[in-house]
């Protein structure tokens, strides 16, 4: 089957190792995390993780179902892509000279639609958010006139399926054992 | 407790410990212990939990504690205790060496879904992360083996941490859970109340069967010309044992299991068409590729019952009846998947499903069975070669003993042996590490069974390699006086890695012949009776001095040194390939 890139997202309880338990499934499976974000969702005490790989559906399907497995998972999904509205943030730190010259650099901090965050006398904090292609973009076309400096986030993403986590949450303590 | 303490004063007991207020962290773990029903657990005591054994001093009426010889031991013990009682063993050590000693019996726990609640002791909090002495993270060591871990560092946490942990290991599939406590935790105090645990929203252990998936099953199940049906342990876990029976009766469908499912069904039910896999029996390896609808129950399709996936059962239709979602399609694609708990399904199942008999597909197995019985079974249970097999010897203890022992095994030929050969009538009476193939589990699981089940005879049968790899807990057995009877089927080899250095590394022997010490010198030093057997004509008397024998006896069987194990699935050939010799 073919790889292709997944996004997936764990709701967990929030409890220290959390994020240990997470990825020990992908480790034992071999299988590269691409990226991670972990935050507070809209329910309290309910923490989760997005995460992407690049792997066979297939494989994706068992690695989520192993995910759920775990006591303190209250839930875990995957999507394609398409099924998301994702986003990064990406940093970028120049040396200021290259910017106050006015030449290229300039023109393309613009052309990107970037932010400027910070200015000091001897470097420049840019901002652009946006998906992996677009902030790499920036960054190729910044690189050549030195980059200092350089992070980007993991990825975030909203599902376009509307099953919300609060209806599945309410199920879930519905459910008496 | 009926064990009599050998060489142990009589200690005289004060129980001072209030059942619920005020009291140490360390008395409100041994107190949530007692809260749970447990009466017997296993271990090993050191520095970051000494406070806790100084709170079992003071309730050994009500809880008995079993020193091991080795915290490997220790929770083997308490694997054998849970699997031959179907309660949670319960094992307890220290912080650094004392915990990473538990980690292969955890592991092993974890892949044989063993209900078991680990405590270790951990340094002070303020030391956490500092390379204290015998500092080591657990909690992190043991994540990927634990089905649920948790560490304490403040009292108050002690009694729902501990409640949690039963409950965790007890329900739906069952697994091992390890609590680690700081000792300023154990030493803290706490205003103790324990409330039993009795649910999470993130845990889900019972699926609500869903009735429309049983419709779909039965629909596959009546329709199907030559059923076939695996079974695992699933039926022990769920106590599914009746419900089983009630379904394979009605439908008439052969039944194979697993070693982990085996004395689910008594040995001689007449649809029980015997052991699936690797070593397994001719017949349901063989016809597993000629079925038309695949029931698997309570079973995950292990890579040593399928052999080559891409040539497993593809022509069948598959049902599969499971409790944990994970498992279904992981291996093998379930056109059907029931899941559930394998009682509560197969209750259902039972109701819908029509009465049939397949006499004639059930004859298939019984012409393959004869078969191997020509080619293999006969020559191993009454050999014409000078030397004992493995397969007489387990034979000569059926005779002898009705069906009614719990047998436990340790891992390699004699495990496969004793799978192919004992006979049962009763469930949970065969005891062996199935998943994680651990050497050294025979003896101490042997002695935790025992002690969990004082009234049946155990036998445990392990290999001459298996043996030194965990015979400290001879002094266990002495310390308790455990009467477990010891066959060790020596062959002075590493049999089953030999066997196939022989069948796939030319016969090239690295490090597999082992120079033996005598075992009847070592075994009597723990004042266990022992007797050495060489010869076919004095087995029988043996075997019949060894199960009259009041007490622990130690019986050493000198068996062929080559000997192999048959019929055998190659790795990576198909069930169907499977070899006779």
């Amino acid at each position: 089957m073919k790889k292709e890139r997944y996004t997936i997202s764990v709701f967990t309880e929030d409890i220290v190792g959390m994020l240990n338990r997470v990825t020990i499934i992908f480790t034992r499976r071999k299988i590269n995390i691409e990226s991670i974000a972990a935050s507070e969702s809209e329910i309290p005490n309910i923490h989760r993780y997005t995460l992407v790989i690049s792997e066979a559906e297939d494989m994706v399907k068992k690695v989520v179902l192993q995910l759920e497995k775990q006591v303190e998972v209250v839930k875990a999904v995957y999507h394609k892509d398409s099924e998301v509205v994702y986003q990064e943030i990406a940093l970028y730190k120049v040396p200021t000279e290259v910017l106050l010259s006015g030449g290229e650099a300039e023109k393309i901090v613009r052309a990107h639609h970037a932010r400027v965050l910070s200015v000091e006398p001897a470097f420049t904090v840019i901002e652009k958010t946006g998906h992996k292609e677009e902030t790499q973009a920036l960054f190729d076309q910044l690189e050549p006139y030195g980059m200092l400096e350089f992070v980007r986030s993991g990825r975030v993403a909203i599902t376009k399926p509307m099953k919300t986590l609060k209806s599945i949450v309410e199920e879930l303590e519905k459910v008496q054992y | 407790m009926n064990f009599k303490m050998n060489n142990m004063k009589a200690i005289e007991v004060k129980n001072t410990i209030p059942k619920q207020g005020l009291m140490t962290g360390s008395q409100a773990v041994v107190q949530s212990i007692i809260a749970e029903g447990v009466d017997l657990m296993f271990g090993y005591p050191g520095g970051a939990i000494m406070p806790v054994y100084d709170a079992l001093y003071d309730v050994e009426q009500e809880l008995t504690h079993v020193l091991a010889r080795h915290e490997q031991g220790a929770v083997h013990a308490a694997q054998g205790y849970a699997r031959a009682t179907g309660k949670v063993g319960v094992c307890i050590a220290t912080s650094g060496p004392g915990a990473t000693n538990l980690i292969t019996g955890i592991a092993d726990a974890q892949i044989d879904s063993t209900p078991l609640v680990c405590i270790t002791g951990q340094v002070a909090s303020h030391l956490l992360g500092t390379d204290a002495f015998q500092e080591t993270d657990v909690v992190g060591i043991s994540m990927p083996v634990t089905k649920w871990n948790f560490q304490v560092t403040r009292a108050e946490e002690i009694p729902l941490a501990i409640a949690k942990a039963f409950y965790i290991a007890r329900s739906g599939k069952p697994g091992p859970v390890l609590v680690d406590i700081t000792k300023d935790a154990q030493f803290e105090e706490v205003d103790f109340n324990y409330v039993p645990f009795t649910g999470m929203r993130s845990y889900r252990p019972k699926p609500k069967l869903d009735l429309d998936s049983v419709k779909a099953a039965a629909k596959l199940i009546n329709s199907a010309k030559r059923p076939f049906i695996l079974f695992g342990q699933g039926i022990i876990l769920s106590k599914a044992e009746q419900e089983f029976k009630a379904f394979i009766e009605k439908t008439g469908i052969p039944a194979a299991w697993t070693i982990l499912g085996l004395s689910a069904l008594e040995s001689d039910h007449y649809l029980n068409v015997g052991m699936l896999g690797m070593h397994g029996n001719y017949a349901p390896n063989k016809l597993t590729n000629e079925c038309d609808v695949l029931i698997a129950i309570g079973m995950r399709f292990d890579d040593r019952i399928t052999g080559d996936l891409g040539r497993y059962a593809k022509q069948a239709k598959v049902v599969h009846l499971e409790i944990d979602p994970s498992e279904v399609s992981k291996n093998v694609h379930a056109d059907v998947a029931v899941i559930a708990d394998a009682k509560e399904a197969l209750f259902e199942l039972s109701k819908i499903v029509e009465e049939n008999n397949h006499s004639e597909w059930l004859n298939k197995f019984r012409t393959l069975e004869k078969e191997e019985y020509v080619e293999v079974i006969e020559n191993e249970l009454y050999p014409s070669a000078e030397k004992m097999t493995m397969g007489e010897v387990i034979n000569e203890i059926n005779i002898q003993s009705d069906h009614n022992n719990i047998v436990v095994t340790d891992v390699g030929q004699h495990q496969m042996m004793s799978c192919r050969y004992f006979k049962f009538k009763q469930t949970k009476s065969m005891i062996t590490s199935g998943g994680l193939g651990t050497m050294g589990f025979c003896l101490p699981a042997a002695i935790g069974a025992k002690m969990g089940q004082p009234n049946k005879q155990v036998v445990a049968v392990v290999g001459d390699g298996g043996f030194q790899m965990t015979l400290q807990e001879l002094g266990t057995m002495f310390q308790y006086g455990v009467d477990v009877k010891i066959v060790v089927l020596n062959n002075e080899f590493l049999g089953m890695v030999r066997q196939w250095q022989e069948m796939f590394f030319e016969k090239r022997y690295a490090s597999t012949t082992m120079v033996n010490p005598n075992f009847q010198t070592i075994v009597s030093g723990y004042g266990i009776t022992t007797k050495k057997v060489e010869n076919r004509d004095e087995l029988a008397d043996a075997i019949k001095e060894m199960l009259n024998h009041k007490g622990a006896y130690f019986l050493e069987a000198i068996v062929g040194k080559e000997n192999n194990v048959f019929p055998m699935v190659p790795t990576g050939a198909s069930v169907s390939e499977i070899r006779l010799k």
